[in-house]
């Protein structure tokens, strides 16, 4: 037990959570929403610039949560700045799978980089609990996009 | 020299053996993450004694069948059986007649009730309801639901930076509007004791009803409702070491028997023809349909077990590991408590500087340790302190100071990795 404990709050979840990247309110964002888990108490607003081309020009956060959701909101307005929507999809529904300890044998060449800086959330598979806190922020730039306002993971 | 109270506290937890309360408890010896369980969350949900769960089970395996029907034997027992349940809990808040109980799913159903109920009969649009800033959901959202359907208005009595419920300032709200003050006895999360008494007698004085939401509040303190004399008083079954999925509502009869009825079914009715249905007299004109029969039996006997040790005699117990406890935790650095009130029951708040509750939780846990984090369903009283979660450990009967040691031992893990 120890060792998930270890495995769950790795120092670059840690780092994360302590100095999120992206932490900021943007002026020119296009779109945002509210996610909440309403169990926890984690609240964050993700906001989005989305230009002509679908894609993402620049993605920020704000908010309050566990280390986990901040972590998890820091790492993917990282990592979705400069994809199309349908990309971030695609990542998103892996990063599930993956968060969940399902299969994720088909991660296309494009996001192997992405998933394997994201894979240090992965400890999150030991802590059922858990795995709504990591993906919050994906289920919040999903509304986002998505013209939805708020959105809750329970 | 010790006074003749600390000394008279002394004879008290030397005469309490909480050894002897763990060994009835069998949750507790189980091993969490290869520790041993330090259940530290007994507010959310008590664990259960054997002589509960071995009663229940008899009950099922050879005195079930339903209540109030049969003229056969085993319905007889049962009825008996359930119907002395509601006597052993009239006695237990000494109730004028075991008619005066209502049983329900739990608390929250038992609020419901009397919101929708007396709510709907005796309030009207204007009317005033007061609750205080450190009510559980439970007790905020029947009461908004009612202001939806009749709009009454919704005044808050406010507490103090320490959690102290402010008597005079709930004065000042009571007013001719006043119709109802709808309390807490015991705060969930502060663990601050309501001067109940004081609000019944106030808001009599202006005229109004009380309700308590005894939850927190009869798991830690005696009693008496006539002596309270507020025309309600709720409280759940499985935080008093008995089963989930039954509760009681206490009210005074005549006030019971002239509220409606708030669900329609069988077993509340007088007389039923397609024109016109008659309704049975307090309890059974609020316990429409088959009741929660063995978890009635169940909570009769966790009464009974509680009765025979002695709230009061928990209640010191859980006093002096409540006083260890808050030591202990104060001299962690960078953790606040949060609810110091000067008369508080065995819960205890807290935060760590730089770690949310969660992770505390998670954390605790792989050493075995049960706390719950989140805003326990109070996020007005969160907003009130600026918070949005925080780690809660609240005591039972069976708490002891090695729960509260392993609680420090993991909490100091939590500091590791985080710094």
């Amino acid at each position: 037990m120890d060792d998930d404990i270890r495995e769950l709050y790795q120092e670059v979840i840690l780092d994360h959570g302590k100095n999120p990247r992206n932490f900021r309110h943007p002026a020119d964002s296009t779109c945002e929403a509210n996610g909440n888990n309403p169990l926890c108490g984690d609240k964050l607003t993700v906001f989005v610039k989305v230009g002509i081309d679908k894609k993402i020009e620049d993605a920020a956060f704000e908010g309050r949560g566990c280390a986990i959701s901040m972590a998890s909101a820091s790492m993917m307005t990282d990592i979705v700045t400069g994809k199309k929507l349908e990309q971030v999809n695609t990542l998103f529904d892996i990063f599930h799978r993956m968060c969940r300890g399902d299969a994720v044998d088909d991660v296309p060449i494009e996001f192997e980089d992405d998933m394997d800086k994201l894979m240090v959330l992965s400890g999150v598979q030991q802590f059922p609990m858990r795995v709504k806190c990591a993906t919050l922020a994906w289920h919040t730039i999903n509304a986002a996009v998505r013209g939805q306002k708020v959105v809750s993971t329970e | 020299m010790p006074t003749p109270n600390t000394l008279l506290q002394s004879e008290i937890e030397a005469d309490y053996n909480v050894e002897a309360i763990r060994a009835d408890f069998p949750a507790l010896n189980l091993k969490i993450n290869g520790h041993p369980l330090a259940f530290l969350d007994s507010g959310a949900s008590a664990q259960k004694p054997s002589i509960v769960l071995d009663r229940m089970d008899q009950a099922y395996r050879a005195e079930y069948a339903n209540v109030h029907r049969g003229a056969y034997n085993l319905s007889q027992l049962a009825t008996e059986n359930y119907e002395g349940a509601r006597r052993t809990v009239a006695e237990f808040v000494n109730a004028k007649s075991p008619n005066e109980i209502i049983f329900t799913r739990n608390a929250t159903a038992a609020i419901n009730l009397v919101a929708y109920s007396y709510g709907r009969k005796f309030l009207s649009k204007g009317d005033e309801v007061i609750l205080s800033n450190m009510e559980h959901h439970a007790n905020i959202v029947p009461w908004q639901q009612l202001r939806e359907v009749i709009g009454i208005k919704i005044k808050i009595a406010p507490i103090d930076d320490h959690g102290n419920f402010l008597v005079n300032e709930f004065e000042k709200l009571l007013g001719e509007k006043t119709k109802l003050v709808s309390m807490t006895h015991v705060s969930n999360v502060l663990g601050t004791i309501v001067p109940i008494k004081e609000i019944v007698r106030l808001s009599h004085n202006a005229g109004a009803h009380v309700l308590i939401d005894g939850s927190q509040g009869i798991v830690h303190q005696e009693l008496d409702v006539q002596e309270l004399d507020a025309e309600f008083y709720a409280f759940t079954g499985h935080k008093l070491y008995g089963p989930s999925g039954i509760g009681v509502l206490w009210g005074k009869l005549d006030l019971l028997n002239e509220m409606p009825p708030y669900e329609g079914g069988g077993d509340m009715v007088e007389n039923v023809t397609f024109e016109k249905t008659t309704f049975r007299e307090a309890p059974a004109r609020f316990e429409a349909g088959t009741p929660a029969i063995v978890e009635a039996v169940g909570l009769a006997t966790a009464i009974d077990y509680v009765t025979q040790i002695g709230l009061e005699n928990i209640a010191n117990h859980e006093s002096s590991v409540l006083s260890y406890a808050t030591k202990e935790l104060s001299q962690i650095a960078g953790l606040q408590i949060i609810g110091e009130a000067d008369n508080k029951a065995a819960i205890i708040s807290f935060q760590l500087d730089g770690v949310h509750a969660h992770d505390v939780a998670t954390i605790v846990d792989s050493k075995g340790v049960a706390v719950r984090a989140g805003h326990h369903c109070a996020q007005p009283l969160m907003d009130r302190y600026g918070v949005n979660a925080t780690a809660r450990a609240s005591l039972g009967m069976y708490s002891n100071t090695d729960d509260i040691d392993q609680l420090i031992g993991a909490l100091n893990t939590v500091k590791e990795i985080f710094n």
